[in-house]
């Protein structure tokens, strides 16, 4: 048995780097098919209205852990062999998205409707009604809950360890398998989660609150 | 792409899903049950006891909310088990979820009960209800009453969550759906299955809290409007 010491702990540290990064792409492509699904939810066409509900109630009806054995185990016996980052990367993507859809798709409908009214008025096609009237608003009312929801991303980032994608949760995982001393370690684990999340989520509470401070 | 999906193994495990399904029920039903309980004591402290309870109480709600749940599972699991506390894997399953759970459930009843109106608890008052007729008919119910979509889809959320305590060898749902595919090496058709049973209980516990709010706001169901 090892002692644990210092290394170990900067071994952590290295690993929570691999976290934010998974946090960042799942970020990253969340924020791209949300928008889409988002916009497809308010669609004027009612089969992509439901294509894109269906597949947000499914996302949000599954369990995270079992889209990553789908898209990792299930995926590479059907032939797609994917290293852990990718197939880590399109589960919180694909999980992500559907969130984000849903919250996003609330801020474009919390838009007044005079404002939809009063840009057709000006005779703005619909892609001008969106990209200049509809969206700049809807922005100011997702950041707060999509800072929010990014919390939920990194805390998520955890469940990759299971298909041996080495962040910090797994890496909490390999020092205690030669250390042995689960208290410590996983409570340090938990420390560096924490240092990464608390602040983000200072940042949507003090965001919301500005948010709200006209009324 | 060349591949058959193949799932004969069904027709011998099926057992094996029902039970695994049936634990991930039991075991969400008491985190949710305990987990509300911890939750409503939690949120009546943050809202109504002295600073030195209100600082460690929200201590707790931020510690949690803000740590992976797995990691949470780890150290009661592991963590306690090094210090001499030896707890089975379904024990200490239900004891994290129910941690995990009442922080959760505390801010939200905490918005509840922050939105009853002091003019409500100087009602009560007027009408001699004891402290307890107030908190539980004049505080707790209509709080509930006013976040119970919240809570309801925090109820789901932990259910689904639940599948990580596979990570501990609970053998629930997700663990026996582990196990299934590395007997078979089916795993592609197992998770389906298991991803279908998942959404199936989620539908249904959405259905099961519709029934219990019905059933619990008497005067929502009689009048039909928001509170």
């Amino acid at each position: 048995m090892i002692q644990l010491n210092a290394n170990h702990f900067l071994y952590l540290l290295q690993a929570a780097q691999w976290t934010l990064l998974l946090s960042l792409i799942a970020f990253a492509g969340g924020s791209v098919v949300g928008l889409a699904l988002a916009l497809l939810r308010v669609s004027r066409i009612g089969v992509l209205r439901v294509l894109a509900s269906g597949y947000i109630q499914l996302i949000q009806g599954t369990p995270l852990l079992i889209i990553l054995f789908l898209s990792y185990f299930g995926l590479g016996i059907m032939g797609f062999k994917l290293v852990p980052i990718v197939a880590a990367g399109l589960s919180l993507t694909l999980y992500a998205a559907a969130f984000l859809g849903e919250i996003w798709r609330g801020c474009i409908e919390a838009v007044p409707r005079t404002q939809w009214e009063a840009s057709d008025c000006l005779g703005l096609n619909r892609f001008q009604q969106y990209a200049y009237v509809i969206l700049p608003q809807s922005v100011r009312l997702a950041i707060p809950p999509t800072v929010g929801f990014m919390v939920q991303i990194v805390k998520n980032t955890s469940l990759a360890s299971v298909i041996g994608f080495v962040e910090l949760a797994r890496a909490g995982q390999i020092v205690n398998n030669s250390t042995f001393e689960p208290f410590t370690i996983f409570t340090v684990v938990a420390a560096i989660y924490f240092a990464m999340c608390y602040p983000l989520s200072l940042a949507a509470r003090a965001l919301e609150r500005k948010a709200h401070a006209g009324r | 792409m060349s591949y058959t999906f193949d799932f004969a193994f069904l027709a011998e495990r099926w057992p094996d899903f029902v039970a695994g399904a049936w634990l991930t029920v039991q075991l969400t039903v008491v985190s949710i049950a305990l987990g509300l309980a911890v939750g409503t004591v939690c949120a009546l402290l943050r809202v109504y006891a002295g600073r030195w309870v209100r600082i460690p109480v929200g201590a707790y709600v931020e510690l949690i909310r803000n740590t992976p749940l797995l990691v949470q599972i780890f150290i009661v699991y592991f963590g306690l088990s090094s210090l001499g506390l030896k707890l089975s894997a379904e024990v200490s399953a239900v004891i994290a979820l129910v941690v995990n759970m009442g922080a959760y459930t505390t801010e939200i009843m905490r918005a509840g009960i922050q939105s009853i109106q002091r003019t409500q608890l100087e009602a009560a008052d007027c009408l001699g209800l004891t402290r307890l007729q107030t908190i539980v008919h004049v505080v707790l119910l209509p709080a509930m009453e006013r976040v119970y979509p919240a809570l309801s889809s925090q109820f789901v959320l932990l259910m689904l969550a639940s599948s990580i305590t596979s990570q501990i060898s609970t053998e629930e749902l997700t663990a026996t759906a582990n196990l299934v595919q590395s007997d078979t090496y089916r795993s592609f058709e197992v998770y389906i299955i298991v991803a279908v049973v998942y959404l199936a209980l989620s539908v249904l516990y959405r259905f099961g809290f519709w029934l219990i709010g019905l059933a619990l706001f008497v005067r929502k169901r009689k009048l039909g409007t928001a509170l």
